[in-house]
Parts: C-alpha cells; sequence; structure tokens
C-alpha cells in the first residue's frame, strides 16, 4: 500500500462541529437582542449598536476549512517543513487586524497593543515566506555535481 | 480605498492563498506556492492600509521595519534549528491575536458597553484564551527545542496533573462565559486581565509534560490553535480574509496533527495528556543484554560490497549534523553502483517532514527520500539498513511488548534488512527511555560514536586512494 491518504471523514467534522458550537452558543445568548436590533426604527439614539452578522461569517469559516482539508491533504508529504512555515506566514493575515488597530484613531494604549501586534505578524511574514522559500530551493532532483570532482 | 474596492482585494488574496497551498502538493510547482502567498500577503496589507481608517502611518512604518529586522535573521538558521524557529512564530502569532483581541475589548468598552455585544464577547474569549496560550505555549515548545537551561527537557508530571490542567481551562471559559453575560460592569476590568492570565499559565503547563518525541504533534497542534486564533479575530473584526486565512492555517495543523498522532498510533487527548516520554521503569533481573560493535573497516566492506542500502535517519542525524557526511556516504556508494534510499518515518526529528528538509539541504535529490509505507515491503530485499541517529522508529519492540511505551506505533522494519549497521552517540536509551531490541538482533552491528564522525570515516574508507583496498 502506497501514499494512504487521510481519511477525508473525520477531519472536516472538526470545524463543522466547531462552526456549529459557536453558532448554538451565540444563539442561545442573544434571543433578544438580534431582533432588537434589526429594527432601524428603534429610538437607539446617538449610539447605533454595531451588529456582526453570525451566519455569514460561519459558512465561510466551515466552507474555508473544508477547502483547506481538501488541498493540504494533497501536500506532499516530503514537504511538511515548508508548508508548516508557510502556513505560519498565511496566519500572519493577523497582521490587516494589528494594522488598522495601531493605525487608527483609537487611544495611545490601544494603539500600542495594535503595534506590538503588528511587529509579531510582520516578523511572521518576513521569515515564515523567506524560510519557506530558502527550504523549497534544496528540494531538487538531480544532485548537485560533486565538487572537487575526481577522476 | 473605498469599502468595495477593499473586500474585491480581501477576495484576490483568500484565492491566492488556496493557490499557495495547493502549488505545495508538488516540489516542482511549491516555489510558486511562495509567491502566491507573498502576493496575497502584500495585496491584503496595502489595501488594509489604504484604509481611510488608518491615519497613524508612523505606528504602522515602525512596526514593520522592526518586524523585517527581527523576521530576516529568523528566516537564516540553520536548518537543524527548523523546528524552534517555526514554535517561536506560532508564538508571535498566537500574541497578535491575543493583543488585537485585548486592544478591541478596551476600545468597545472605553467607547461605550453596547458596543460589546455577546457575539463580540464570545469571539473575544475565544480570540484571547487562544492566542495566549498559543503564545506561551510554543515559546515553551521553542525553549525545549532550543534546548535552554532552565526549561526541563524530559517531560514533569505530578499527581493531579491533568485536574489542574483542565481545571484551569475550564476557570478561564467560567469567567469568559461571565464576562460574555456581564462584560461591561465594574467586575469586568480586573476579570479580562484574569483570564489572560489563565491563559497564558496553561500554554505553559499544557506543554511542559510533553516530551522531545512528542514534539512533532505538539507543534502541529500548536500550529492549529495559531490558525483558530486568526480566525476568531477574524470574528471579531467582522473580516472574512482573517477567517478563510486562518481556516487555512487551522486544517493545515489539523491534518499534520492529525498524520502524526496516527504515524505514532496515539490519540490528541493521549499526547496532550499521556505524559508520553517518561522514564521507563528498568525491570530488576532481566538478563544483561549485549551489543555487537563492528569495525568502521568491516562496516565499510560491508557497504561496499551491497547492492541495496537504506538509510534511516532520526534526530540522531539533526543534532550531530551529520546530513552532509551522509551525503559523502552516498555519493561514494552511488559511485560503486550501490543503490542508495532514505526511509523517512512520519515522525522522525521534532517536526513534520524534519529529516525531508535536513536532506535535501545536503543535496541529496528527493526522489531518494522514501516513505516508511512504501519502504517496509521492500525492507526484507534490503542488503544493509543504516540506521543513523535514529531509536523509536525501529525499535521491533514496538510491534509485539505490550508494556512498552511505543506498543502499537508503526515501525520501519530495519530489523528485516540482511544486516543492519546501528549508529549510536551512546549506550543510553533514546528519547522514550527504551531500550532498543533493535540493537541486540542478530543481524545487527553497532557502530559507537558521534554520528558525523563515524559516517565520516566511512567515508574516508570507501574514498578511493585511502585506506581501502
Amino acid at each position: 500500500m502506497s501514499r494512504r491518504p487521510i481519511q477525508p471523514w473525520g477531519a472536516p467534522l472538526v470545524p463543522l462541529l466547531l462552526g456549529l458550537g459557536i453558532a448554538g452558543l451565540a444563539v442561545a445568548q442573544t434571543p433578544t437582542e438580534a431582533t432588537t436590533i434589526q429594527q432601524p426604527t428603534s429610538p437607539a439614539g446617538a449610539h447605533e449598536v454595531p451588529q456582526t452578522d453570525l451566519w455569514p461569517l460561519l459558512f465561510v469559516f466551515v466552507l474555508a476549512s473544508f477547502i483547506g482539508l481538501g488541498i493540504i491533504r494533497r501536500v506532499s508529504r516530503l514537504l511538511h517543513t515548508p508548508l508548516m512555515s508557510i502556513t505560519n506566514a498565511i496566519s500572519a493575515i493577523a497582521v490587516v487586524g494589528s494594522i488598522i488597530v495601531a493605525g487608527s484613531d483609537y487611544p495611545t494604549g490601544i494603539r500600542l497593543l495594535g503595534a506590538i501586534a503588528l511587529f509579531a505578524s510582520m516578523t511572521n511574514i518576513v521569515s515564515g515566506f523567506l524560510i519557506t522559500d530558502r527550504m523549497l530551493k534544496m528540494f531538487k532532483t538531480e544532485p548537485r555535481k560533486v565538487q572537487g570532482g575526481k577522476p | 480605498m473605498s469599502s468595495s474596492l477593499v473586500q474585491a482585494s480581501y477576495l484576490i488574496a483568500t484565492a491566492l492563498f488556496v493557490f499557495s497551498l495547493h502549488w505545495m502538493n508538488d516540489p516542482k510547482t511549491a516555489r510558486r506556492g511562495v509567491f502566491a502567498g507573498v502576493a496575497a500577503m502584500l495585496i491584503a496589507v496595502l489595501s488594509t492600509w489604504a484604509e481611510p481608517v488608518v491615519v497613524h502611518h508612523a505606528w504602522i512604518i515602525v512596526p514593520i521595519l522592526l518586524g523585517i529586522a527581527v523576521g530576516w535573521p529568523l528566516a537564516l538558521v540553520p536548518l537543524t534549528a527548523v523546528p524552534q524557529r517555526t514554535a517561536l512564530s506560532h508564538a508571535f502569532g498566537g500574541l497578535a491575536a491575543g493583543l488585537v483581541g485585548t486592544a478591541k475589548y478596551y476600545l468597545w468598552y472605553g467607547e461605550g458597553p453596547q458596543n460589546l455585544t455577546k457575539f463580540r464577547m464570545i469571539a473575544i474569549i475565544a480570540e484571547i484564551i487562544l492566542g495566549y496560550l498559543t503564545f506561551t505555549g510554543s515559546l515553551m515548545a521553542a525553549g525545549k527545542l532550543q534546548e535552554v537551561k532552565w526549561i526541563p527537557q524530559r517531560p514533569v508530571t505530578y499527581r493531579g496533573q491533568n485536574l489542574v490542567n483542565i481545571g484551569a481551562l475550564l476557570a478561564a471559559v467560567a469567567i469568559g462565559a461571565w464576562l460574555v453575560v456581564n462584560p461591561a460592569t465594574d467586575l469586568a476590568v480586573p476579570l479580562f486581565p484574569v483570564i489572560i492570565g489563565i491563559a497564558l499559565l496553561f500554554g505553559v503547563m499544557l506543554i511542559i509534560p510533553i516530551g522531545g518525541a512528542d514534539m512533532p504533534t505538539v507543534i502541529a497542534i500548536l500550529n492549529a490553535y495559531a490558525g483558530l486564533s486568526a480566525v476568531a479575530m477574524g470574528f471579531v473584526l467582522d473580516n472574512k480574509l482573517l477567517i478563510t486565512a486562518g481556516a487555512l492555517d487551522g486544517s493545515s495543523g489539523l491534518i499534520l496533527s492529525i498524520i502524526m498522532c496516527r504515524a505514532m498510533n496515539r490519540s490528541f487527548t493521549n499526547v496532550l495528556f499521556g505524559a508520553f516520554g517518561q522514564v521507563q521503569q528498568v525491570k530488576p533481573g532481566t538478563e544483561q543484554k549485549l551489543y555487537k560493535a563492528e569495525t568502521i573497516e568491516g562496516a565499510a566492506q560491508i557497504l561496499e560490497q551491497a547492492s541495496l542500502v537504506v538509510v534511516i535517519p532520526g534526530y540522531g542525524m539533526a543534532v550531530a549534523q551529520a546530513q552532509h557526511k551522509v551525503r559523502e556516504l552516498y555519493d561514494q556508494l552511488k559511485k560503486r553502483g550501490v543503490t542508495v534510499k532514505f526511509a523517512i518515518h512520519p515522525v522522525a526529528g521534532r517536526m513534520p517532514g524534519h529529516m525531508n528538509v535536513l536532506l535535501a539541504e545536503a543535496d541529496i535529490p528527493y526522489t531518494d527520500l522514501v516513505e516508511m509505507d512504501e519502504i517496509n515491503p521492500d525492507m526484507p530485499q534490503v542488503d544493509v539498513a543504516l540506521v543513523v541517529g535514529a531509536n523509536d522508529v525501529v525499535n521491533p519492540a514496538a510491534r509485539y511488548d505490550k508494556g512498552c511505551p511505543i506498543y502499537g506505533m508503526p515501525i520501519i522494519d530495519a530489523d528485516k534488512a540482511r544486516t543492519v549497521f546501528a549508529i549510536k552517540r551512546s549506550k543510553n536509551p533514546g528519547f522514550a527511555g527504551i531500550d532498543n531490541e533493535l540493537y541486540f538482533g542478530d543481524k545487527t552491528w553497532m557502530l559507537f560514536g558521534d554520528a558525523k564522525n563515524v559516517i565520516g570515516e566511512l567515508v574516508k574508507q570507501l574514498t578511493p586512494g585511502s585506506g581501502m583496498h
């Protein structure tokens, strides 16, 4: 038996259950709020309560996980170390949140937290992509000519 | 930049990330994957930076420059240190998620409690617990891998450890649940840091009982946590790009941990709560077993006359930095028409795929690196199995000895080869603290010494015009 692929049915359960768990929690926790806020006529006044719509985000999360599981399953086992460093770099997408927090007109303390987060993410982006490329360059099908070629 | 433009660029970035990982399925296209990833990241950063809410540009430029200054040298570490670097980078990822979650909580708290909707609070709590526990957990893992002095290498266990750990996590979740219901009371302000503290502590406690042999699995699990904390950040910030990229990272961590667990025949819970790698009590009264040692000259002769040699590398090869000497041996044997293959166990080394990278660094073509499942049926035809710094992954006791901690773990069938040479630094047991049956086998000869020196000597013997006749 060569190249045993990972059983496809077990892993997708994890994001699915996670997603449903979050949904269950959120729905159970917000029975009234969801209905009151969706009425734009409510005299809430100057402070409009921002409401994030849960369901589209959950759909995105669960479907993206499915795509991720499908793709990662096919990644060559040779490349598991570079895979881990490139996903490191990709998960440094937290940079997007950090930029908003560090650069917006917020109190200084909060911007400081954002700036540290931005620094941490940027470190991951730079080192993650660079080292992945460095490692991938080494994977060759033919060995380099033996140096100092003896006859 | 208008908001639909930002969304469009996020969509492009998501697609590029997906392609980036897709191209990793083959070493031939993998480098394209890096370019796609870099392009996606650049698009994401620039379009976010161009958003009108971002006004303090110095606050962005300085951290970015600092990040580059620190990240660049981190990418140049020797490849034997890649596991530490990876763990460290999980720590940075967790820290970023935790800090953004913290910032957002205080921001919304300051702007008015009505901003702290229950949904946002759930997401924030999840983000900070995951983020901070990944931060300290990964720092501990990196410390263990780097063999920092004040971090114990051997697993630290105590009575009731699992109860303490689970209790701490439950406490954090319970406080979190209370905060979700009462996000803005006077009590919430001091309680929020308490969750952070517990999460930080929990990360340390989670890694303390983990031994070196479990590091590949643990790094993969921490990878998944880092991804999930990015997902949670996406929920907090209502940002779909964060969710997709985080989900890709999370699923990668999940798949890798499943592969690692399978390769050790263990479950997730067993890895996290099993305290693998405790030193086994030596059973008194077991008969003294004897190693058979072989000289370098003898070993070189047998290697030269073989037609198929399989090298089985392990963490010991990385420790001794022997991969370049192994390449020289490979060259010498190839020159003599000997077929040389490398048998790679999924958990050999300290992170998934560790051995492949080290051997690729030494310029060994990846077509000669063979997975365990593919090489095992051929092992009886192998003339010489050369074990370089591998131990538990070739221990035949895993097949039958129910009492041994690695029972049931799939192994490379080195014992089925016609001759086995095992290079070993000392006569001490391996990381799992188990005696290796292979070393006492009828067909096994030991080559004691540092892997790099032993192989260097072998190469000298095989090099024409020196020593060998």
